[in-house]
């Protein structure tokens, strides 16, 4: 075999830092390049919204440049959103945020939830979090300095995790629990009741919470139970969303946080040396947004019901169980009838019926027996998934039989 | 229920079997409305959006506007059905500002629509004056876009 190092890695191997060097890569990298290999895939694995931003928005951000709107903004944002914020808050879930101290604007919910934990972890802080969990959380945690611990969720409570199990996890290390409901990956909302006890909990033992709202809008059937809204709750969490999904923004990059001042302080100080500020460009599109996009919101989220619906009952009557999602826009089947794990479910799935699904296991251990099905894609790409996924599973039926 | 109809507004063939799915109602309650919105002229009609030019077959189009004499008791209507009547006349509106009623009016040529506002609309009793729009070009009609721009597939296929 030929010595092709180049001369620099010779020369050191600690070039790259232990930290980043340790990072397990995405689990959905491995299978990007799977696909990327094969032609005329129906993708059911893209977690955004197919919508392109409502045009009033759009034209907001295009007319934005049109008047010069290109310079660095206030390190929080622009005060004209962060009052959109305040009183969009308020009205909604009946939160009072000062727009001025306790709201800050990022790029996207990316930032928050990277500015959040880097706020407030110590080397060795614990900080728990539901398995499985969007695939950033984890890595988010380590790349702070803390140490992720996973709680495990399971079918049996449709995967919201039971405030005794996150009992089970607290140490003296525990800082923080980062939950985020609706979830990505399976779909799963939480009653004002399974809120409450964790609440408790996060008192009980003085820890914060960091929550991930960024599905918020996405419910259906449900009220969504805003984490800082419930009693005593407002001052130990950090409230994280953005436009990505309910606005069908994710290309613009804007989100915000809002929490008591204290934090707010500690998240602003970092943001200010690190990214000086969010897109101005997307912060005038969010304003508009904020004022002008609820019924562009509702029509969408009354056309993914419609999808959602039809998703989880050929699901179910494909043989692949599913419990009833009632939010984000996925659907979290188990696979366990069919004999196979989730990443040769997703693999042959993909090579024989060209039908894309991200493994379970992409979001945690716990992930193990389902696959991530997002529908945020047509009707008729639903439909023709689905019927290949029928066949699919038929067909490794007999083949094992 | 006015889901079902949104729903059928959109895609005229969507079975009563996939929209019970969707609006979580059983199939056969979802028949029973469209058959009675049938009946009771809800529904009016299932149509298909034809994209003519593509089969190289263009009608010529006009915007004509109007301006009549109303009549005593009737007001526009009496006039206004005179008009809408005849086969050229695609659709046609009782308007308000300087002229009274705007009609859209198809004909195979540029001959067919002037001869129809010369020797019909125009010696109309009533008829005060016409003025004559040829369309030029259609954009969007009925919230849907003619000239879709070429679908290029944004999204990346696998994202978290
Ligand atoms: C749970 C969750 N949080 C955060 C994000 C990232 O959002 P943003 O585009 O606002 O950075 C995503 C995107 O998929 C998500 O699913």
């Amino acid at each position: 075999m030929l010595n092709t190092k180049s001369a620099p890695t010779q020369a050191r191997d600690n070039l790259i830092s232990q930290k980043v060097t340790n990072l397990p890569p995405s689990g959905i990298r491995k299978f990007f390049d799977l696909l990327s290999s094969v032609e005329g895939v129906i993708s059911l694995g893209i977690g955004e919204p197919d919508f392109v931003t409502p045009w009033h928005i759009r034209e907001a951000g295009t007319y934005s440049l049109e008047k010069g709107y290109t310079m660095y903004t206030s390190n929080s944002g622009m005060p004209e959103l962060r009052q959109e914020l305040a009183s969009y808050l308020e009205l909604r879930y009946g939160l009072s945020y000062d727009p001025e101290y306790e709201i800050l604007i990022t790029v996207g919910t990316s930032e928050g939830l990277d500015l959040a934990l880097r706020a407030i972890i110590n080397p060795g802080d614990e900080v728990i979090i539901p398995d499985p969990c969007y695939v950033a959380y984890p890595a988010n945690v380590i790349l702070a300095g803390g140490v992720p611990i996973l709680v495990p969720t399971g079918e049996e409570n449709n995967f919201v995790v039971r405030a005794t199990d996150i009992e089970a996890h607290i140490t003296k290390q525990t800082k923080a629990i980062l939950i985020g409901y609706p979830t990505n990956p399976t779909g799963a909302v939480m009653s004002k009741k399974e809120a409450d006890a964790i609440a408790g909990l996060a008192k009980k033992n003085d820890l914060l919470v960091i929550s991930d709202e960024i599905y918020a809008r996405l419910v259906y059937g449900v009220e969504h139970i805003c984490f800082p809204s419930l009693p005593g709750m407002k001052e130990r969490t950090i409230l994280i969303s953005g436009f990505s999904k309910s606005h069908a923004m994710t290309g613009w990059r804007i989100g915000y946080v809002a929490a008591d001042r204290r934090f707010i302080q500690a998240l602003t100080k970092i943001h200010q040396y690190t990214m000086l500020c969010a897109p101005a460009m997307a912060q005038v599109a969010a304003i508009e947004a904020l004022r002008n996009g609820e019924s562009e919101v509702e029509k969408m989220v009354q056309e993914y019901n419609r999808r959602r619906r039809f998703m989880v009952k050929r699901l179910n009557e494909i043989g692949l169980p599913c419990f009833e999602p009632k939010g984000a826009f996925y659907a979290f089947p188990s696979i366990k009838t069919t004999g196979m794990n989730s990443e040769e479910f997703a693999e042959k799935l993909l090579l024989e019926e060209k039908v894309a699904v991200v493994p379970g296991t992409a979001f945690g251990p716990c992930g193990e027996g389902f696959v991530r099905c997002c529908y945020a894609t047509s009707l008729p790409n639903i439909e023709e998934a689905l019927k290949r996924m029928d066949r699919f599973i038929r067909k490794s039926r007999l083949k094992s039989e | 229920m006015k889901e079902i109809f949104e729903i059928l507004e959109q895609n005229g063939r969507a079975t009563p079997e996939q929209i019970s799915t969707m609006v979580d109602k059983p199939v056969s309650e979802v028949e029973k409305i469209i058959k009675q919105a049938e009946k009771d002229g809800t529904i009016l009609k299932y149509k298909t959006i034809v994209n003519w030019p593509k089969l190289g077959e263009e009608d010529i189009w006009a915007l004509i506007e109007v301006r009549v004499a109303p009549q005593r008791d009737v007001g526009f209507d009496a006039i206004a059905e005179r008009i809408y009547q005849f086969p050229e006349v695609y659709s046609a509106y009782l308007v308000s500002g300087t002229y009274d009623l705007a009609l859209l009016v198809k004909g195979k040529n540029m001959q067919g629509i002037s001869s129809f506002v010369t020797e019909k609309l125009a010696p109309l009793e009533r008829v005060q004056s016409t003025v004559t729009h040829f369309l030029l070009k259609r954009y969007k009609e009925n919230g849907e876009t003619f000239h879709l721009p070429k679908e290029i597939n944004k999204r990346l296929p696998i994202t978290p």
